[in-house]
């Protein structure tokens, strides 16, 4: 009888064996902001983590998430860990672009590839040698940039007063507008800056009227963004009010309450996924997400900047199945070659665009990544 | 630039000026009695503001845990330290039991902004006198340095647990119930006229306090000179309690008056903070009436340079301290610590 356990036991421990050599995880080191002032990027990034897929091919996936706070030293400090002591395969962060900036030399000196959560276009160009390992999943501030300006050459607007946050998307914004505005002919009467956490934005918002803009274009991300808007409504302007894409979660709407409605912005597809028509290959993408966000984290939680780390999952899962046919996981080969399967990725569908890259752009994402919409009583309203 | 907007902008500084100006009063109160350079004194704000907030949109206020939290291991410090009595434990167990009690009651009943701003009081302001019990009391005769390093610990816990409590994006809350003016073409909003309001009143009240009543003379003799005050009686540590009650209280009252002015986060308390800080630091962190004037001063510059260089707001804000501390170091020379 015991001989037979026995036979059993070590049989069962050779299958074990056998499968762990078959089936070696793929490490996916990832470093996000969850504390700090990127929190309310960092938290629902960490939630999507959880719902990517665990297992490709046989293979096991293993998520390790540290939390940089934004904090660039941090976020390289991790980035390090996770590459020397996980013995990363593929690294997911930061969601900030200096952060991510300065992952971007660890990366390539380590030669593995990382897939970035930041907005700006400097983290993928212009490509170089360091780069090459650099992807980044959110849309170009260009693109949102251009919407933003042909919507107001449509709707007649010549004037614009600019109020950003003093931080690098306040003054990548600038940069971006100005030059999308100048190429549709419309000016930039006054451009302001505020914090993140100040108290009052009267100063600013009194310059911005005394401009006499025909439409004001606030870029912050999150809740802060609607305090020169509530600002403004105080002091009488009743002019055109746009803002960028970093607004758009629920909390936003939930602070600016009646003193929102009617602005307008550019977006990534998924905030208005139920509105687009069926035949928008991102609707049934961006749905599947939010129907598996929401049952995990309770009704009308999801937000789109979770959707970028889910959007990162999907570039590394689409990936790792050509990858897996050239090298093991855990080998330079292997991530040289997810490298370059995430490069060949063509039309792929993803909760905010459809990517197309190339060995010279490693972002992809068209002009399918971003509708307008308007906020319409209380709620996001897509624009045709 | 004409007069409306300048006078908008005089409006917006006098508004912040108050703030900063409470802030200010009790960081030279905590500093004169226990020589505590109180950094936490802006999460105070923060979190008077989230918690009074989150009782306006009926939810229970994380806060109200951490409330729980300190006052046992405040009764535990007492514990330690072999100074249990009925006081002790009614202030360190009971208070913070009610509070939680009144909360989980009241949260989803929505009972109005007084009985909010009321609770709110409650459940922020004991938080100091807890800390001071547990962090700051057994360090009572260490160097300044080592308090201020104990403090900035304190804040960075705090800001932390603010995430935890309150996540990560800001809130508004309604605002107390006030009519508008109107003073010639200028709109004067009620929450405005509340601010200053109780700005004046609580300076008075301090006044009072401390000309009139015995604790106000013993908090101000300990002030004066801590040995001499201990010789002819006065409990030090007990006059470091009562100032770290009253600085949590105008934080978190604080707190209350600016959350519906503007959104507010678990992290906006330090700069808040450091700008009543600046205030104190030019009335020299020892009288009350300079740090007041300095922080109607650091208002008005603020609202000014956020209407002519917004982008370089804080730069100006902040420097403005240097040619202050220049002209007190060359009129007084360097300060030594007293021992």
């Amino acid at each position: 009888m015991s001989r037979l356990l026995h036979a059993a036991l070590l049989s069962a421990g050779i299958a074990l064996a056998a499968g762990g050599a078959v089936a070696q995880p793929i490490q996916v080191g990832v470093t996000i902001s969850t504390t700090g002032p990127a929190a309310s990027l960092g938290i629902p990034q960490r939630n999507s983590i959880a719902l990517l897929p665990t297992e490709i091919d046989g293979h096991k996936i293993e998520y390790t998430v540290l939390d940089d706070g934004a904090d660039t030293t941090k976020a390289v400090a991790n980035i390090r860990k996770l590459i020397d002591e996980t013995h990363a395969d593929v690294i997911i962060g930061s969601s900030t672009t200096p952060a991510s900036m300065a992952m971007i030399d660890v990366a390539a000196e380590k030669k593995v590839p990382m897939i970035s959560l930041a907005a700006s276009a400097r983290l993928v160009s212009p490509m170089d040698d360091q780069r090459r390992w650099v992807f980044k999943v959110p849309q170009n501030d260009s693109l949102m940039a251009d919407a933003i300006a042909e919507h107001m050459a449509k709707a007649g607007v010549k004037s614009v007063a600019f109020i950003g946050f003093n931080d690098a998307y306040g003054d990548g914004w600038a940069a971006e507008f100005g030059r999308a505005a100048k190429a549709k002919g419309i000016e930039i009467v006054a451009t302001e800056k505020f914090a993140r956490t100040d108290q009052s934005v009267t100063g600013q918002a009194l310059k911005m009227m005394a401009a006499k803009p025909d439409a004001v274009l606030v870029a912050g991300s999150g809740t802060p963004a609607a305090l020169p808007q509530k600002t403004l409504k105080e002091r009488g302007y009743t002019g055109k009010m746009y803002q960028t894409h970093g607004i758009a979660n629920n909390d936003f709407l939930r602070v600016g309450g009646k003193d929102v409605e009617g602005t307008v912005l550019p977006v990534g597809p998924i905030v208005v996924a139920a509105q687009l028509p069926d035949s928008n290959p991102i609707k049934a993408q961006a749905l599947k997400y939010v129907n598996a966000y929401e049952a995990a984290n309770g009704p009308g939680s999801v937000a789109a900047f979770g959707a970028h780390a889910y959007d990162a999952g999907t570039l590394m899962a689409a990936a790792i199945p050509a990858a897996l046919k050239k090298a093991k996981p855990g080998t330079p080969e292997f991530r040289a070659a997810l490298r370059d399967a995430m490069e060949a990725q063509k039309d792929l569908v993803m909760t905010h665009g459809i990517a197309t890259m190339s060995p010279t752009e490693h972002n992809g994402f068209d002009t399918r990544a971003r509708v307008m919409v308007v906020i319409d009583n209380g709620k996001w309203k897509l624009l045709p | 630039m004409d007069s409306t907007i300048g006078l908008i902008l005089v409006q917006d500084g006098v508004i912040n000026g108050a703030i900063y100006a409470l802030l200010a009063l009790s960081l030279v109160l905590v500093f004169t009695v226990t020589r505590v350079i109180f950094i936490p004194q802006g999460e105070f704000v923060a979190y008077g503001a989230l918690t009074y907030a989150a009782l306006d949109n009926g939810q229970l206020p994380g806060s109200v845990w951490l409330l729980c939290g300190l006052g046992v291991a405040a009764a535990l410090a007492g514990l330690w330290r072999r100074q249990v009595s009925a006081r002790l434990l009614a202030l360190t167990l009971a208070l913070p039991a009610l509070v939680l009690a009144v909360a989980i009651w009241a949260a989803p009943r929505r009972l109005g902004v007084a009985f909010d701003a009321a609770l709110t009081l409650a459940i922020v302001a004991p938080m100091a006198p807890y800390l001071y019990r547990i962090g700051f009391q057994p360090l009572a005769e260490a160097s300044v340095l080592v308090l201020l390093i104990a403090a900035v610990g304190v804040h960075l816990a705090m800001v932390g647990l603010g995430l935890v409590f309150f996540g990560p994006e800001g809130w508004r809350a309604t605002a107390l119930p006030a009519p508008s003016l109107a003073l010639g073409d200028l709109p004067v909003p009620g929450q405005a006229l509340w601010i200053v309001g109780l700005a004046i009143a609580l300076m008075l009240a301090l006044f009072a306090f401390f000309e009139l009543t015995l604790f106000g003379r013993a908090l101000r003799a300990t002030a004066v000179n801590r040995l001499g005050a201990r010789l002819v009686g006065i409990g030090t540590a007990q006059s470091g309690l009562i100032a770290f009650a009253i600085a949590g209280a105008i934080g978190a009252l604080s707190g209350i008056l600016i959350a519906p002015l503007t959104t507010v986060y678990y992290d906006s308390g330090f700069l808040v903070g450091l700008k009543g800080f600046t205030a104190a630091i030019i009335g020299g962190m020892a009288a009350y009436p300079p740090a007041v004037l300095a922080a109607l001063a650091v208002g008005l510059l603020e609202s000014f340079a956020s209407f002519w260089a917004s982008a370089f707001k804080e730069v100006i804000v902040f420097t403005a301290i240097i040619p202050v501390l220049l002209w007190r170091s060359l009129r007084h020379g360097p300060a030594e610590e007293e021992e």
